[in-house]
Formats: C-alpha cells, structure tokens, sequence
C-alpha cells in the first residue's frame, strides 16, 4: 500500500516529471533522488544526504533518460523495419510487409516532390521519411494508457509506490528536447542551404532588405528576423503542444480512476462504478479523436520540414 | 519546459537515424520503386506491341483464308469442267459405239434378207417349175423348160 494516500494533484504532477539523469549539487552525475531504486535500499531516499540531486537544479547538465530511451528504441524500430524490407526487396514478388511500407515509402516521396523544387537533393526525402515515421511512432505512445509503461518499469507497482524506476514518461514528444531537437536540426538545414543557394550576403539581405527595401532596414529586420525563427520554433512547440495537450488529457482522465478508486475504498459502490464507466469512455472517445491529431501532426511536421528547405533554396530577388 | 542535455541527444538520433535512413533505406527502396515502374511500363509496351501483332496475324489470316477460298473455288471448277468433259466424251464415244453397232446391224439384215430372198427365190423356181410340171403334165422339151425357167429366175 501507497505511505500517503494518493490523489489526483500528486499523480499528474508525477507523470509530467522525465527520469532525469544529472549533475547533483556536488557536481557528480547521478539519478535524480528518488527517480530509480535498482538494487538500492529501499529507504535510500529518505537518508540525509550532503548533497541535493532535483531535477529543477540541475539546469542543462541533466538528460532525460525516458525520453531518449523511448525514442532511440521507436527510431530503430522504424530504421530496422524499413531496412529489412529494402534489403530483400523485390520487385515482382512483395511481401505484404513490403507492400506496406512501399506505400508509406511512396507516400513520403508524391509529397515531398510535389513540395519541393530544387532536383537531386538527397537529404530531403530520407529527412521527411525519418520525421514522418519517427515522430509518428513517437506519438502513437501516447495512445497507451498513461500508467501501463511506467507501471511495468517501477516493476508492476502503482507508480508512485517506490519500485525500480519511479519515473517515466513514456511520450517522448511531451518532452520539449525531443521535438526541440528534431527542429535544431532542421533549422541547421535552412541556414545551410540558405547560405549555400544564396551566399552569405544573400542570406542576410533576405532578412534585412525585404519587404521595404535598404531605408527601412531596421523596420525590415524587426519584421523578417523574428518571422524566420518563429517558424522553426513552432515547428518544435506545435508537436509538443498538440501532445503535451492530449497527453495531458488523458492524465486528468485517468484521474476519475483514482476518484473511481476512492469511493471504492469509501464503500460508495455504484457512484465508484460510474466514475469508472465515465473514464472509459472518455478514455476512448479523446483516443479516438486524438488519433487523427496523432497522424495529423506527423504529416504537418514533415511537410513543414520540406516546405522550410524548399523555401531555404528559393530566392525572392 | 525543461531544456536540457537530452536536446543534443535527440539531436544526434535524429541525424543518426537520417544518415541511416539516406544510406540503407531510401536508395534501396527507391531503386524498387523505380524498377518496378520500368517493368510496368515495359509490360505495357509488350502488351500493345502484342495487341498490334494479334491484328497484323488476324489481317493476315483473312488473307490467306481468302485465297484458300478462292483456291479451292477454282479446283471445285475445274474439276466440274473436268467432269463435264468427261461425260461429254463418254456419251460421244457411246454413241459412235451405237451408231457402229447399228450399221453391222443393218448390214447383217440385209444379208439376212438377201439371202433369204435368194433361198425364197429358187424355192419359188422349185415350185413353180414343178407346179407347171403338174399343170401342164405334158411333154415339154425339158431343155427348153429349164432355159425358160432360168430366164424365169432372172427375171425375179
């Protein structure tokens, strides 16, 4: 049994927390307190120690176990897929799996080559096929029920009772350095080429000579410049809002679990196995809507991706 | 949001999983794809060259029909000619063949009647002679009787 009754503020504010690994105060790498529990004492957590290890402290000097984990394992599941259906692939005779992936394969080039412009580029498309496919699977963990992952990794135990692994956050796009990430790279993409279709001086005269010409340059800057990043950062903050947001949803719905559950331990029977059936169904109905945002997002990432690099080899003059 | 290291790790998995992508999955598959679209574009090709043959051979076929027909039209009459001559000689032949057997025929009746008349003529002689012989039963010069019987005979 859990050492404090558990109720609803507690569990949504534990399953927004990643299992960090970071710099503790003494400046030594180390789980964050209380995040893992493998082989220590069980009572480690409560000893008083001389140094602090939250998560809050330690700045950029920490990495998210959970998120890096969930999605090396979801990248190499869509690199291994893909990569055994290329390597035996046939053109006659193909396997359903073949089949499938061909159309997801298919799927990706129609669009990018519809988008952009600019012929013989080989990065394009592998970068909108691994966005696409990545933050897809990504995304799909969303649709697992918030408490069934970190349930098995605290080693089948309610989540906060203190088993092996106390935190984890199974969607990795609900983590801002995930998709952060996957925009720092496009972002290097667009001033890459930018930079080597117009030059240099091409570049920054895109930010600072349009729309109003040289006598309005610090106008034109004030409008281009903000403009430029703001559209690679919302290429970031629009997936992780999209399923921070579901995510988040279906945390308060899994809460009514937990009113469900206390009226149980309370004796109130029938109202406990309303709140259940309402859960449910909720449950279910925002899984159903949000499977479309689930995919819906995947496709705007990789388009947007395309767009940007197609827009980093167009030249406005 | 909590910015931290795990940006530059997710960073790194993205361009490792695009590298891997680029070298072992896209140009493969796209090599597939592009395959097949050759192989499709090649069996279309084959089916319209196979098409335009079936016709060519139909076109051909109606041509040789026409002049096995026509060929065979030409024998039937040819051999109806044939047949029509070889009635014709037939019935020539036959009736030269009749009119030959009509002539000894007739060559044969009248040695017939010739001779006939002949043995009818001195039967006639005979009787008459002796027929006079009875009637008259008198002496008649026997020599003379018999010349005027033969001048008798002659006469018939």
């Amino acid at each position: 049994m859990a050492e404090k009754e558990l109720n609803s503020d507690d569990f949504i504010k534990h399953h927004l927390q990643n299992l960090t690994f970071g710099q503790c105060s003494d400046g030594k790498w180390r789980f964050a307190d209380g995040h893992i529990n493998i082989g220590a004492d069980q009572k480690a957590h409560q000893e008083v120690k001389e140094y602090t290890c939250n998560p809050k402290e330690m700045g950029f000097n920490a990495i998210h176990i959970d998120t890096m984990v969930m999605s090396l394992l979801l990248g190499g599941l869509f690199c291994f897929l893909f990569w055994s259906v290329a390597r035996k692939a046939s053109v006659t005779d193909p396997s359903k799996l073949q089949n499938a992936v061909e159309y997801a394969f298919d799927f990706v080039r129609t669009g990018v080559s519809d988008i952009f412009v600019p012929k013989g580029n080989k990065i394009i498309g592998p970068l909108a096929l691994t966005s696409i496919a990545w933050v897809l699977l990504m995304n799909l963990m969303d649709l697992l029920p918030v408490d069934l992952i970190p349930w098995i990794a605290n080693g089948f135990q309610s989540s906060t009772e203190y088993g092996w692994v106390h935190y984890f956050k199974v969607l990795p796009v609900a983590d801002i350095n995930a998709p952060a990430g996957m925009a720092l790279g496009v972002a290097v993409l667009i001033h890459y080429y930018s930079i080597k279709e117009k030059g240099v001086g091409g570049f920054i005269s895109e930010l600072t000579l349009q729309p109003l010409g040289k006598w309005a340059i610090p106008f034109n800057m004030i409008v281009e410049i903000p403009g430029f990043y703001a559209k690679q950062a919302a290429l970031a903050l629009r997936l992780y809002g999209n399923l921070f947001a579901g995510e988040m949803i279906f945390i308060l719905i899994a809460c009514l679990y937990i009113y469900s559950g206390e009226l149980f331990q309370a004796g109130i029977l029938s109202q406990s196995i309303m709140w259940g059936i309402v859960g449910i169904l909720l449950q279910i109905l925002w899984a159903v809507f949000h499977i479309l945002i689930i995919a819906l997002q995947a496709y705007v990432f990789m388009i947007l991706t395309v767009v940007f690099l197609n827009q980093a080899h167009e030249t406005h003059h | 949001m909590n910015f931290n290291f795990t940006l530059v790790g997710q960073l790194l998995a993205f361009i490792l999983f695009v590298w891997f992508c680029m070298k072992y999955v896209w140009p493969p598959m796209l090599k597939i794809l592009e395959e097949r679209e050759k192989e499709i574009a090649d069996g279309l090709n084959a089916a319209s060259e196979g098409r335009r043959e079936l016709e060519e051979a139909n076109a051909r076929k109606e041509e040789i029909l026409g002049e096995a027909k026509k060929e065979a039209a030409d024998l039937v009459g040819q051999a109806n000619q044939r047949a029509n001559q070889l009635v014709e000689e037939a019935k020539t032949s036959a009736q030269e063949e009749a009119e030959k057997i009509k002539v000894s025929a007739q060559n044969d009746i009248e040695q017939s009647a010739k001779r006939a008349r002949e043995e009818l003529r001195s039967e006639v002689a005979t009787l008459a002679v002796a027929g006079a012989e009875k009637i008259l039963n008198s002496e008649i010069d026997e020599k003379k009787n018999s010349e005027l019987i033969d001048e008798l005979t002659k006469e018939l």
